[in-house]
């Protein structure tokens, strides 16, 4: 294969792939922060302690986080169908990734909203915020920094999904990968696809790691 | 302006059947309008759980608490979350806390606006009376700084013009000082002292040092194991012969004598500080008097002298001297010599909890 001939398939496995990783992670954001709010906040101790609440949430996320992505990919085709239309191409795989993602996903908020000083917590309910208050205006901007840094992480593992969701019908790198890469040998398209998702991965990281920098920069002493 | 009456809060450790420690044992407060109120005691007396009842952030188990005529134990409701009632009566009740609990991700003013956008006021609104407060702390030229780039000082300053924001009437300090060098503390407590005198801010404090009560209070109050054991306003307790919250307040140090003489301890204040009644007593009875110890101190803003002295002979035999000085208006307590006592009652320090077990703090039992 020349290079001319791989440029192609490269680059339209890259469009592919990005379209499937940044709107599943889209999904994965939107889904997942309020889960992860939802785990803390009805903890024991927390603010709307709710044990039977927790345990469901904790439980479904649990076993979201437990199945093998390929499983949970084949087993969500008739839900996937049903709301795209299709099980197969870049748009019907947006829905496992995302589903596969949310648990991950809220487990990080999970933590990073645990590690807000509970003083603060205390000192806008001595002023008088209602729990909505708390939640917009202390736990999630005093989170954030953390909540950028597991949104990197959950964008990276959704790269790491988005191939595999290739071996099942799906488009990107990963199908790419395996079309040409494997079932034809071609090594050298292998390794070019290898080369150019680290490439992505790196910039992902780079990016995540400079949007928390700027956010932490100024909370830190001068 | 605050009263809390047969106030409890029983706290179990660990699940559910866990034993019973008991951080508020039926206190019954009242604090004045207008006055500084001082609680005083060791880690685990209770204090944290008595200011953390105050404004409900803890429920209390039984009693209630009235903060300026609404009860808000009766706002309070049956479940864990704060109703719009109580949340609303939250809002004039300012507090201040010992690690200031500014929010790092906002600016300092945007910290100070905090309780106005709870209060739905408007942008400008806000901002007007953010800058207004920063002023009055002496902070207006750090309003769009962040809070890790101040110092701790500072940072209290901004706890207190944010606690100050939606005009309460009563402020709440949560060991504001404790954190803070003595230098910066004496500078918060005349700040403190400042806004209670310009706005007329009623002020409940818990503190563990007796030179916040000695610098600021009009009143205070001694809390042991979860019950209050002395209290009073801090003209009261000086009065108060044996009361071991005026002895912290205003410790006399000296060694105790052997047998063969009588020390006891004179106290001044009002009039008798200017009287010469030592070489009165002296002249009177022809009596060689020795002075071990003596200081004069400002004690919520009054002079007061104190004074160990020592008389030759036994406490029998200085029976006349001891009521001459009582009838010059003094304060007379006879300090049990070497023989009875076996150590020298503590000076600086509170009186010392009776057995360990006193210390169960409230947050072992969390």
């Amino acid at each position: 294969m020349t290079w001319s001939e791989m440029q192609p398939l490269l680059s339209q496995g890259t469009l592919d792939t990005l379209y499937m990783v940044l709107w599943s992670a889209l999904v994965t954001v939107v889904g997942g922060l309020p889960l992860g709010v939802l785990l803390v906040l009805t903890d024991k101790g927390g603010l709307l302690q709710n044990t039977p609440v927790n345990k469901v949430v904790g439980v479904i996320v649990n076993i979201g986080r437990s199945l093998p992505f390929i499983i949970l990919l084949i087993a969500l085709i008739p839900f996937t169908t049903f709301v795209v239309g299709t099980f197969i191409g870049p748009t019907a795989m947006i829905v496992p990734l995302a589903i596969g993602a949310i648990p991950f996903f809220a487990r990080l908020v999970e933590t990073a909203i645990r590690e807000v000083d509970h003083g603060l917590v205390e000192a806008v309910q001595a002023m008088g915020g209602s729990i909505p208050t708390i939640v917009r205006k202390v736990l999630l901007p005093q989170a954030l920094p953390s909540i950028v840094s597991g949104t990197t992480t959950t964008v990276i593992a959704l790269i790491g999904y988005s191939a595999m969701a290739g071996a099942v019908g799906g488009e990107g790198l990963g199908s790419k990968a395996v079309t040409y890469g494997f079932q034809r040998f071609e090594n050298g398209f292998m390794i070019a696809t290898v080369v150019v998702l680290i490439l992505i991965v790196t910039v992902i990281q780079l990016l995540g790691d400079l949007a928390v920098r700027l956010l932490t920069r100024r909370t830190r002493t001068a | 302006m605050i009263t809390t009456t047969g106030l409890t809060k029983v706290y179990r450790s660990g699940r559910s059947r866990g034993p019973e420690i008991t951080a508020l044992d039926g206190v019954d407060l009242h604090v004045r309008e207008g006055e500084v109120f001082g609680v005083v005691g060791r880690s685990g007396a209770g204090k944290s759980s008595l200011i953390r009842c105050v404004n409900l952030l803890e429920r209390p188990t039984a009693g209630t608490v009235t903060v300026d005529g609404t009860d808000l134990t009766a706002l309070a409701g049956r479940g864990r979350r704060a109703g719009k009632e109580l949340r609303r009566a939250r809002s004039s009740i300012g507090m201040v806390f010992q690690h200031f609990n500014l929010l790092s991700s906002r600016t300092v003013q945007d910290n100070v606006e905090l309780p106005l956008e709870i209060l739905g006021h408007s942008a400008q609104k806000r901002s007007a009376r953010a800058l207004e407060l920063l002023d009055l702390v002496g902070l207006a030229d750090k309003a769009k700084v962040y809070p890790a780039q101040l110092s701790g000082g500072q940072k209290q300053r901004v706890g207190i013009a944010r606690a100050l924001a939606g005009n309460p009437k009563v402020l709440l300090s949560d060991e504001a000082t404790s954190a803070l060098d003595p230098e910066t503390t004496r500078s918060i407590l005349g700040l403190l002292r400042d806004i209670n005198q310009q706005l007329g801010l009623t002020i409940l404090l818990i503190t563990h040092e007796m030179e916040v009560v000695k610098t600021i209070c009009d009143s205070a109050a001694l809390m042991e194991r979860g019950r209050i054991t002395e209290s009073g306003t801090v003209g009261e307790l000086l009065a108060t012969p044996g009361s071991r919250l005026a002895r912290a307040l205003f410790p006399v140090d000296g060694a105790v004598a052997g047998p063969g003489s009588t020390v006891i301890d004179v106290t001044f204040h009002g009039e008798s500080a200017t009287q010469p009644v030592i070489s009165q007593l002296s002249r009177t009875y022809n009596i060689d008097i020795s002075i071990l110890g003596a200081a004069m101190d400002t004690v919520g803003g009054r002079q007061i002298g104190r004074m160990r002295i020592e008389l030759p002979g036994a406490f029998e035999e200085n029976v006349v001297p001891v009521g001459f000085l009582r009838e010059q208006g003094l304060q007379v307590e006879v300090v049990e010599t070497a023989e009875t006592v076996a150590g020298v009652p503590p000076t600086a320090d509170l009186p010392d909890a009776t057995e360990p077990s006193a210390a169960l703090t409230e947050e072992g039992a969390k």
